[in-house]
């Protein structure tokens, strides 16, 4: 039954039917809905299990780990500054093949601080060794975190599930809540066969030689790789019991023959498929949706953009100095094909950043003139720019 | 007057080994390594229904080369800093099971004093039942001596050099017991690894009660202390002697009980043992007579302050407690 939620409300809501035995976390916006409503939830008695307030993002992720190798299921949440708090744990976490699920409540890195929205975090973090899911909606929200279990405790991998901060945590959508049978059905008891255990004492985070590092290297590489089919079986069994699908690896939506693409991670989805209704005149585009970003669906990809002409990238975050960081896996993963789609890559949306509909419209236009290859930042006011910067004279305008 | 006593043999030694042990000969400790000899007494008191996490540092080092480890205990290790938090997370998930294993966390003092404090703190304020053990060498010595807030004044590291505008560390040790004590957690303690039973009765007494308990355990270092591995017990125990590390136990941050000195030695017996100090021992340098003199001080500061001076022998006191009586009695 649809119900009006908020992000974080439907996201807490659907923690508690994943019946996580252990929850850590830090306040951070915009995650702190998350966690508040999750602390309802436990003081009213409707959830039950232990859930710490820690001192930091740090031990958040540490708490989430001790008590996952002790046996139990977890959840943490967190978002920017957090997210890069905890970053040398989540290298860890995954480094120990340990199976948990966290929400990215995607939000903006600090100088200049800002508390809005873009994905400069969760891509700070992608080398990691996480799975990355990338949500489109809030219902996607809800779906890929029941299934994030799924995927995490049948891989040994832990998953992020990234919702964009504010413009899905905190806005207020009809949401399908799945009831609580359906999540059981789908979702067995935590077992994680490698967790300790005083009957059969091992040890876990040796210290390994040049000997092993680089085999441990190549099966967490060769898992990530092997996940996909864990992401695709979870979406596809999670459908068969609600009736949706989240869209597997990568969600793709668009006319056949349409040869003008967008690759797209998170909310900004939603965008462009409104605005291609409103500029109904512009050529037929095809909207690409990555859900999956680690493991990355190359090969999915290519499939996806074989007979495209122009392909557009839209960047929610930068690796400064060099450019669009989705787009060069983009491009890698392209070169393949014989003939691959000129590329462009845009950042849009930095630090909460609007993004109109009207977006659509100028990036039809900019591939018309733009050269191929490159990247640039949309929306760049040369008016706002510091002097040294290039911008305007301060001392003139206050004259 | 010196007893002679007839020693085991040490194959006699391994032939009876004690009823558990939790961390195994084999490993890749130095020759007379305090952590080593502290880190075995602590699991065996224990005893087998534990979980360890152990911080980054020579124990996890030394104790766990894959595909070899020395544990016969479950046993994680996460990161340098985070100890305390992998314990509560532990102990967290136990609790929701409504099982009763004892968590133990395992830190060096960098990892307790210094880069994992924080996580320690949290985890003390938060009332977790875990008994946190430190293990106390006094400085980085896993990455090569370095200081730490833990090195004693004027000890000579690498980070700490004497010479002619230094006279090793120019801080004092961090009091670290009154720091975890002020979390008015139910049990927190010193020990030295020079007293093995006394170690034994303050783990059993940690073990057993419920909520957060603190032991900080005194352990030579003979590579980064400058001194022969035989002598690790015997330096620890001058130590205690001369008052510069009381052996004391407080709760609820009131102190219970102390370690009495049956007769405090001066601290250049402690201090004239190590390389660590050797600078202080320049007769020509009023700088040094100056450090010695602080020393003292410190020393005697602690005797009064913990009032660690006995009233005549006590089989428990800083010459009885672990020792052997005239004819084979064991004291206590």
């Amino acid at each position: 039954m649809l119900k009006a939620l908020e992000g974080s409300q439907a996201i807490a809501q659907t923690v508690a039917l994943c019946r996580p035995q252990v929850v850590a976390a830090y306040p951070i916006t915009p995650q702190t809905h998350i966690v508040e409503n999750i602390a309802r939830l436990v003081a009213d008695g409707s959830m039950q299990c232990e859930l710490v307030s820690v001192e930091s993002e740090f031990s958040a992720a540490s708490l989430v780990l001790g008590a996952a190798c002790a046996g139990s299921r977890t959840y943490t949440a967190s978002a920017s500054q957090g997210i890069l708090l905890m970053s040398e744990v989540l290298y860890n976490i995954a480094g120990l093949r340990v199976p948990m699920v966290m929400t990215c409540a995607n939000r903006a890195i600090s100088a200049p601080l800002s508390i809005w929205n873009d994905q400069q975090d969760s891509m700070a973090v992608r080398d990691a060794g996480w799975i990355q899911l990338y949500c489109a909606d809030n219902q996607e929200a809800v779906d890929t975190t029941i299934q994030a279990y799924r995927i995490a405790e049948s891989t040994e991998l832990p998953v992020m599930v990234c919702v964009d901060g504010f413009t899905l945590t905190h806005t207020l959508e009809p949401i399908d809540i799945p009831d609580q049978a359906q999540v059981d059905e789908f979702l067995p008891a935590f077992k994680f066969k490698r967790a300790l255990d005083p009957a059969n004492p091992t040890s876990i985070g040796t210290l390994v030689s040049p000997d092993y590092y680089t085999e441990a290297r190549y099966s967490h590489h060769q898992a990530l790789l092997d996940s996909e089919q864990a992401i695709i079986a979870a979406d596809a069994d999670w459908q068969a019991i609600c009736g949706r699908s989240s869209g597997g690896l990568v969600s793709v939506n668009g006319p056949d023959n349409a040869r003008i693409g967008v690759i797209t991670l998170g909310s900004i989805y939603g965008t462009l498929y409104e605005a291609r209704e409103t500029y109904s005149e512009l050529p037929d585009t095809r909207l690409i949706s990555l859900r999956a970003y680690r493991p990355f669906p190359a090969a999915a990809l290519r499939e996806i953009c074989k007979d495209l002409t122009d392909l557009v990238i839209l960047e929610r975050a930068i690796s400064l100095g060099s450019g669009g960081i989705v787009s060069a896996e983009v491009h890698s993963a392209l070169s393949s094909l014989p003939e691959s789609p000129r590329i462009y890559s845009y950042a849009v949306g930095l630090g909460g950043r609007d993004i109109p509909l009207d977006l659509y419209r100028r990036m039809h236009a900019r591939i018309r003139d733009d050269k191929p290859g490159g990247f640039s930042i949309l929306d760049v006011d040369t008016e706002r720019l510091l002097p040294e910067d290039g911008g305007p004279d301060q001392t003139a305008i206050t004259a | 007057m010196d007893v002679e006593i007839e020693l085991p043999q040490i194959s006699e030694l391994r032939a009876n080994p004690p009823r558990f042990q939790g961390l195994t000969p084999g490993h890749r400790a130095c020759l007379g390594c305090g952590e080593a000899l502290a880190a075995r007494l602590v699991t065996e008191a224990a005893g087998p229904d534990v979980m360890i996490a152990n911080a980054t540092g020579c124990l996890e080092i030394f104790t766990t080369p894959w595909p070899e480890s020395a544990w016969r205990l479950p046993w994680i290790h996460s990161l340098f800093e985070n100890t305390g938090a992998i314990a509560s997370g532990m102990e967290a998930a136990l609790k929701a099971q409504g099982k009763n294993t004892k968590v133990l966390a395992f830190a060096g003092d960098g990892g307790t004093f210094d880069i994992g404090f924080q996580a320690l703190s949290g985890m003390l304020e938060r009332g977790h039942n875990v008994l946190y053990v430190c293990f106390d060498n006094e400085a980085y010595m896993n990455t090569g001596i370095q200081r730490s807030s833990s090195t004693p004044h004027a000890a000579m590291t690498t980070t700490s050099p004497p010479g002619s505008a230094r006279m090793g560390k120019r801080h004092l040790k961090k009091d670290i017991l009154s720091i975890v004590a002020a979390h008015h957690i139910p049990y927190a303690a010193t020990a030295s690894v020079a007293y093995p039973s006394d170690i034994r009765k303050k783990v059993r007494r940690a073990i057993d009660i419920e909520g957060p308990t603190f032991l900080q355990i005194h352990c030579p270092c003979p590579l980064g202390w400058g001194h022969e591995g035989n002598l690790s017990i015997e330096i620890a125990r001058l130590a205690v002697q001369t008052g510069l590390y009381p052996v004391i136990e407080l709760e609820r941050s009131e102190l219970i009980g102390s370690m009495p000195i049956r007769k405090s030695k001066p601290v250049v017996e402690y201090l004239s043992k190590q390389q660590r100090f050797r600078h202080l021992f320049n007769k020509n340098d009023a700088r040094a007579i100056e450090e010695l003199a602080h020393i003292q001080a410190l020393a005697d500061h602690n005797i009064k302050r913990y009032q660690l001076c006995g009233d005549g022998a006590d089989a428990l006191d800083s010459e009885g407690a672990d020792t052997v009586k005239r004819g084979g009695m064991r004291w206590g």
